[in-house]
């Protein structure tokens, strides 16, 4: 995974590049399979192996392949990456265990929901019951996100030159 | 103290920078773009090995099991996802009107024409 990503930031080929971001969504989705998120998994790997590559082709076939050359060495942003980087891993060092069934993220109300969903809402996946039913208005925000995501697409890429043309045909 | 068990969250941060990296040094809109999911999975990851408890399985109730990883992170994920590639589709086609407006679609060029009169 670490490679696929210093392959991307190496490579200036942009098909290349999608290619292997594919790639790194693909082994994202087998991470969250070893971590017992499988419905995670699957949506990651229709979503971010599947759309997002058909979406970075399509930007790609509409623009170009090819990213210009560095005209020069970056040093500040690689300095100011490192300085973040080391902040992040200092912060890491109060945070639980990986795997640590003690941590706090546990004792809140994930046990409420995996002893009461299956009887609550009589689906044994509680994934899919928290998402549905206890965190409805959640989806519905999503929902919205993504129709307002549509309606940019549209309004950025609609043909409305060309209408406005027509319209103006027919006043004549 | 042992850190080891603290790896997961370094791979997380590895993958951040790297993400970071692209879209702060990258001049290519579309780089820029793939930058920004990298740095998005590797949210993601943070979430799902939160929620990870060791020796439990999948959240699906079932007879044979009784330790479960927490559901809770694996459905705030599943929306981010989502919204996520919603977000991606949206800067793709904002690259898209740029190349039409501008005839590039590298940062520093497109900043130059800017700067003429």
């Amino acid at each position: 995974m670490a490679l696929t990503v210093i392959a991307i930031i190496r490579l200036r080929n942009l098909y290349a590049v999608v290619m292997l971001a594919s790639i790194f969504s693909l082994m994202a989705a087998a991470i969250f399979v070893i971590l017992d998120a499988v419905d995670v998994a699957f949506t990651e790997a229709a979503v971010g192996a599947g759309i997002s590559t058909v979406l970075g082709l399509g930007t790609i076939a509409l623009t170009t392949s090819e990213e210009k050359k560095p005209t020069r060495l970056k040093l500040f942003p690689l300095l100011v990456v490192l300085i973040t980087g080391g902040a992040l891993i200092y912060g890491t060092l109060d945070l639980a265990k990986y795997g640590d069934p003690n941590a706090p993220a546990h004792k809140h109300v994930a046990p409420t929901y995996l002893k009461e969903a299956p009887e609550k809402t009589g689906i044994p996946n509680v994934v899919t019951s928290v998402l549905a039913s206890y965190r409805g208005y959640d989806t519905l925000g999503e929902v919205t996100v993504i129709f307002t995501a549509g309606v940019g697409v549209i309004l950025l890429l609609g043909n409305w030159r060309f209408i406005g043309r027509r319209r103006e045909d027919n006043d004549v | 103290m042992s850190l080891f068990g603290l790896y997961n969250y370094w791979i997380v941060v590895f993958l951040m920078m790297a993400g970071f990296y692209v879209v702060v040094a990258h001049e290519n809109l579309i780089k820029k773009i793939v930058g920004l999911n990298v740095f998005q999975a590797s949210v993601f990851i943070l979430y799902i090995t939160v929620g990870k408890v060791q020796g439990g399985t999948a959240p699906i109730i079932g007879e044979n099991f009784t330790i479960y990883s927490n559901p809770l992170p694996h459905v705030l994920i599943l929306t981010a996802i989502v919204v996520g590639v919603a977000t991606t589709a949206l800067g793709l086609a904002l690259v898209i009107r740029i190349k039409e407006a501008y005839g590039t679609i590298e940062d520093d060029e497109i900043a130059a024409l800017e700067e003429e009169p």
